[in-house]
């Protein structure tokens, strides 16, 4: 019975700007939807040209996420329970590739993981190993940019759960480590397992620094993303097809999302 | 463009936006003032924007070209937007606002005129040839498309449904050589800027982009580029909307003053 009464104290200030959102949100989708091939839909999502940059995206996204998880847990640890000189300045630092336009983080990994950068032009020489145009190099944009995501999410778990549950592990005789790994790590998971889908998410939609730090190879370099802004320019109906299996993949990710997060509150 | 950061997609696209806007902006207010009873001709004074969306190739010379331009028509404004031809090309289907297209090759354009986009259709104003893009003094020692195929030399392509790709296609049929590129740049630009960078080690790019390169890169001729020439079509859009502006940019590029812009950046006559 209340459900009207609510609906009725809408203002029109507040409901038709709100409106006007979701309808700029959706709209979007829609076109993309209208326009999509359906009939010849099956044919061309089983084209080796689709299936093998579907493929080489859900590699190199999951793998950067391995690389974001193995790395930016601890990192978002270390930024919420230790406190040390700098730390803003850490968290400011670790934040800016989320608001580093991509392309630019693409020519920065350039300066130093390129060929002749401060770093890349070690590797080179020391071991022949050179990340631009690889697979590899397509992880190393892809963690770059989706690794904030990862270490806020988790970083706002542990500074919300309790910290006394570590303090009793460690007068019951646990070391750090133990700690960290039978007490810390349970109690957020939900949070770190929703910075893990955000981050996979992320990595699977970048182009910018993927184009300009990986260039650009079918099947070795040309993920998703590059595949649809290449395919618009010659034939619009593939990029048509490959957008909507970029937009399958993220309503089932934000669906996993959901789930996850309902499921444990 | 010389010593700046790749020509990047996104960039291009906010720059087109940015054009747009600019259109947008320089339409609106004058809207009233367009010539009705005019023909779309170069005889009176030009005034207001000239957007003109060309390829990537032609950045040097219609950017000397554009002010040029701009001097002899005070009052009109050039505003460009280079990037691959392809991706022009499709952006002007879709309805992209802007006045002149110039592309680097026939069959590009020949997407926007099959779209009914070119009322006066498209004249061929310059040619252009491929060389090969090697890091200052070449360094590897290349002196031919056989050398692309060595092991140990990375290569970038421009890909193939630009018009440069299409081009190192055709030069690298006609001397049989297989070259497995590391990377299919987006525009020619690009692949040149990988090199440039020194993230690979060679690639197939325009005379004109050497040239225009300066000291940074050395070029090297080989005889296969002349099964492979460009021909740089130009034409007024049917949608322009500054169509006198428009012819009078075309006229321009093809006049003696636009030809020897042209010469000077590399390119051949028609």
């Amino acid at each position: 019975m209340t459900r009207p009464a609510v609906r009725s104290q809408v203002p029109l200030a507040l409901g038709v700007p709100a409106l006007l959102g979701l309808a700029f949100l959706v709209l979007p989708v829609v076109g993309l939807l209208v326009r999509a091939p359906w009939r010849t839909l099956p044919a061309r999502l089983t084209e080796p040209a689709v299936v093998a940059a579907l493929r080489l995206s859900l590699l190199t996204a999951t793998l950067a996420t391995l690389i974001c998880l193995v790395l930016g847990v601890p990192l978002a640890w270390l930024l919420a329970r230790v406190s040390f000189p700098g730390r803003r300045l850490v968290r400011a630092a670790v934040a800016l590739p989320l608001v580093l336009p991509p392309v630019v983080g693409g020519v920065a990994l350039l300066f130093a993981l390129g060929r002749r950068g401060i770093v890349g032009g070690f590797l080179e020489r020391a071991f022949g190993v050179s990340l631009p145009f690889t697979t590899a190099g397509v992880v190393v944009a892809e963690a770059f940019v989706a690794m904030p995501f990862l270490v806020i999410a988790v970083e706002g778990a542990l500074r919300g759960s309790d910290v006394r549950f570590e303090e009793v592990a460690g007068t019951l005789g646990a070391s750090k480590w133990t700690t960290f790994r039978r007490v810390t790590l349970p109690m957020v998971a939900p949070g770190v397992l929703a910075g893990t889908v955000l981050c996979w998410a992320r990595a699977i939609g970048e182009f910018g620094a993927t184009i300009t730090f990986a260039g650009n190879f079918p099947g070795r370099t040309q993920t998703m993303p590059l595949a649809v802004y290449l395919a618009l320019q010659t034939d619009p109906a593939a990029a048509v097809v490959l957008s909507v299996l970029l937009l399958v993949v993220s309503v089932l990710v934000l669906a996993s999302l959901r789930e996850r997060w309902t499921g444990v509150r | 463009m010389s010593g700046s950061p790749p020509r990047l997609a996104v960039v291009r696209k906010i720059r087109i936006g940015l054009v747009a806007a600019l259109v947008v902006l320089a339409v609106v207010p004058t809207g009233c003032a367009a010539r009705p009873n005019r023909p779309a001709a170069s005889t009176g004074p030009v005034t207001g924007t000239v957007t003109v969306l060309a390829a990537a190739s032609l950045t040097g010379a219609f950017t000397r070209i554009g002010k040029d331009f701009e001097a002899a028509h005070p009052g009109a404004r050039v505003t460009f937007s280079f990037g691959g031809s392809s991706g022009l090309a499709q952006q002007i289907t879709q309805g992209a606002p802007a006045d002149v297209f110039a592309a680097a090759s026939t069959t590009t354009m020949k997407q926007v005129s099959d779209a009914g986009l070119t009322p006066t259709g498209p004249v061929v104003f310059a040619r252009n040839q491929l060389v090969i893009a090697v890091a200052k003094g070449d360094p590897k020692g290349v002196r031919g498309l056989a050398d692309l195929a060595r092991p140990g030399i990375t290569v970038a392509l421009c890909a193939p449904a630009v018009p440069c790709g299409d081009a190192a296609r055709r030069a690298l049929s006609a001397a049989g050589v297989r070259v497995v590129p590391v990377t299919q740049e987006e525009d020619v630009k690009a692949a040149l800027t990988k090199v440039r960078l020194g993230e690979v080690d060679a690639a197939l790019v325009y005379r004109t982009d050497v040239r225009d390169a300066g000291d940074a890169v050395t070029g090297v001729e080989f005889p296969e580029s002349a099964q492979a020439v460009n021909d740089y079509p130009i034409a007024v859009l049917a949608d322009a909307p500054n169509p006198a502006g428009a012819s009078a940019f075309v006229d321009y590029v093809r006049s003696p003053a636009g030809q020897a812009v042209l010469s000077a950046a590399g390119f051949q006559p028609p």
